[in-house]
């Protein structure tokens, strides 16, 4: 074995290490929404349930049936527990469906009207252009806690204020960071092609929608998986907005399941958890490389 | 960029034409963040409960947010927060895209494993490290238990411990290092191979191409994460608020959006919070102001400055 190769399984070894610390926590939390109530807080490291075989059955009660009173290890009778899907008072479906209300809408205002905005400020040319999209950018530096408190008035007097609309329609209006992104794509599509359809008679409008926007799928992807990323996340705009658990968005839900229950059972929070992570996880095995590419984009500078 | 003969061949420009197109941006801005900037602005020089009309009181609020002894806690737990977790997470994003842009085995496994936590909703990361940094549990103290019963002591309380609860909001702050990963890995992959082999040429080891090589051409990449950095560690709010609400013991961990929070929704003190989130603003301001001077001195762009 050569001096470099060597180096490299070296290397290799060192990140593997690296990355199953990073990896841990996600994989002690699917390991924990596998267990029995009385079998997380023994105090024993273990990853499995003390019942491999009967994980399934864990799995099912902690996520969906929850379980009738039990008979713990250590012999002592306890009160059984909800399942997360079925509890009383706490309905994933139904902020799942908030949630997604919340993200398609706001989803497919903020792809459009950044993509308008973006093709405004790379191919159209009108002076003043460059300092214009200066001011755009800087308006990224706005924190959302400087605005909240005047917004949630605003939205107030709008009537809004237990609805879901604070949460998406601001995003139909686009937002600076996805205008720079798609600016940046549209600014490398040749200009030949908008010269070409000019002479075939098209307008701004129709090589926008005809030429642009088809050849910019991928970035336009990469966008929609930002704003979706953004909702799952949102955490402080629903905690502003939403007075009232019908609206409650997944974010706030699985912070107010967590205060219902006080922090203690800890394989129906991490279940709870997985539940709630679980769509953004599918989302990324299936869109990886647009994904990633799309963030490695943000980075560079035009 | 041959702006004057584009110029020339696309009819149906002009200002009105780029306005047009960028109209729906500047009317979401003027109504979402505009309108509410300049309201913040007034409601800081207003006592205003939220019921009743907001009445003016000059600079009240201010004198009031000097004398705030809370103000002054939160200030500083943010600075030591942002002053540990930027540098913290910058040295060890680069190093990961460093050993993850080098060709090991198993590469692109690392990097989705590393990346996997950045996808995680802040919510549930919040609940997941409130189990991994559980005292008696937790994941982390079952890993320390063991080097700790080596040098007999006991692994902290995390979160009970006032003096570990700073200490675990940065370590947690680590965690999503995926994202500034994969842009620091995109600007390693533009750094041309072939000045690593003039530098070998010359004599240059590991660590002079690195500094002399690698980090001034990534530059303008850590600039920008070092800025952006700047602007979310200043506004850190859902993960904290979750697990430590009201800032844990000591408060050691109150951070100025939380403070923000509980004195507008939680007192109802629109006008005072207010004033915090026009200071918040400022504070974000310069210390971007701050990064764009230094850059001018540090950062390296290739082909002239931008």
């Amino acid at each position: 074995m050569t001096w470099n190769a060597a180096c490299s399984w070296l290397r290799a070894g060192l990140m593997a290490l690296v990355s199953v610390l990073w990896i841990a926590p996600l994989v002690w939390m699917v390991a924990t929404s596998f267990k029995p109530q009385d079998e997380v807080t023994t105090g024993e490291f273990r990853l499995l349930p003390d019942e491999p075989s009967r994980m399934a059955q864990f799995g099912y009660e902690n996520y969906y049936a929850g379980r009738e009173h039990f008979v713990g290890a250590d012999g002592i009778e306890r009160a059984g527990y909800e399942g997360v899907l079925t509890s009383d008072n706490v309905h994933f479906i139904l902020y799942l469906r908030n949630t997604l209300i919340v993200a398609l809408l706001g989803v497919s205002g903020m792809v459009i009207s950044s993509a308008i905005a973006a093709y405004g400020f790379s191919r159209v040319q009108w002076p003043g252009r460059n300092t214009v999209f200066m001011c755009v950018l800087a308006t990224t530096m706005i924190p959302f806690p400087a605005i909240m408190i005047p917004s949630y008035f605003l939205f107030k007097s709008f009537g809004w204020i237990g609805t879901l609309a604070p949460l998406w329609v601001p995003a139909l209006f686009g937002n600076a960071f996805n205008i720079f992104l798609l600016r940046q794509f549209f600014m490398q599509i040749p200009n030949e092609l908008s010269e070409a359809a000019r002479i075939d008679g098209l307008s701004h409008w129709g090589i926008f929608w005809r030429i642009i926007l088809p050849l910019s799928r991928p970035a336009l992807v990469v966008v929609a998986l930002f704003h979706t990323m953004f909702v799952w996340n949102d955490f402080l705009g629903p905690l502003i907005y939403l007075n009232h658990q019908e609206t409650f968005t997944l974010a706030l839900g699985l912070q107010f399941y967590q205060a219902q229950h006080g922090g203690t059972p800890w394989n129906l929070l991490m279940a709870a958890c997985t539940l709630v992570a679980l769509p953004l996880l599918v989302l990324f095995v299936l869109s990886q490389r647009t994904f990633i590419e799309g963030i490695a984009s943000t980075g560079i500078k035009g | 960029m041959n702006g004057s003969r584009r110029t020339s061949s696309v009819v149906g420009n002009g200002v009105a034409t780029g306005l047009l197109w960028i109209s729906p941006w500047v009317v979401g801005f003027a109504v979402f963040m505009l309108v509410p900037i300049v309201m913040a602005a007034y409601f800081s020089l207003c006592e205003f409960d939220g019921l009743r009309r907001p009445v003016y009181i000059g600079f009240d609020n201010f004198r009031t947010m000097l004398s705030d002894p809370t103000f002054w806690k939160v200030l500083k737990n943010t600075t030591i927060y942002a002053a540990f977790s930027l540098p913290l997470g910058a040295v060890l994003a680069i190093l990961f895209a460093i050993a993850l842009n080098a060709p090991i085995p198993g590469r692109t496994l690392w990097r989705a494993l590393i990346f996997v936590p950045t996808l995680v909703p802040m919510v549930a990361t919040a609940m997941i490290w409130m189990w991994v940094f559980n005292a008696d549990y937790g994941l982390l103290n079952a890993v320390l238990s063991w080097p700790c019963s080596l040098f007999g002591c006991r692994p902290p309380s995390w979160l009970q411990d006032a003096h570990w609860t700073m200490p675990a909001m940065i370590i947690l702050s680590l965690w999503p290092i995926g994202h500034p990963v994969v842009i620091y890995l995109a600007g390693l992959q533009d750094v041309p191979t072939v000045l690593y082999e003039a530098a070998r040429i010359d004599g240059a080891n590991a660590w002079q191409r690195l500094w002399n090589v690698t980090l001034p051409l990534i530059s303008p990449t850590i600039f920008y994460n070092i800025v952006m950095g700047i602007i979310f560690v200043w506004q850190v709010f859902a993960i904290p608020q979750i697990m430590l609400r009201g800032g844990g013991p000591q408060q050691n961990v109150y951070f100025f959006s939380m403070y923000l929070y509980d004195v507008a929704f939680t007192f109802q003190r629109f006008g005072y919070a207010c004033t915090l989130s026009w200071v918040q603003l400022l504070i974000i301001l310069s210390f971007t102001a701050f990064a764009f001077q230094l850059s001018r001195r540090v950062v390296h762009y290739q082909g002239g400055t931008p």
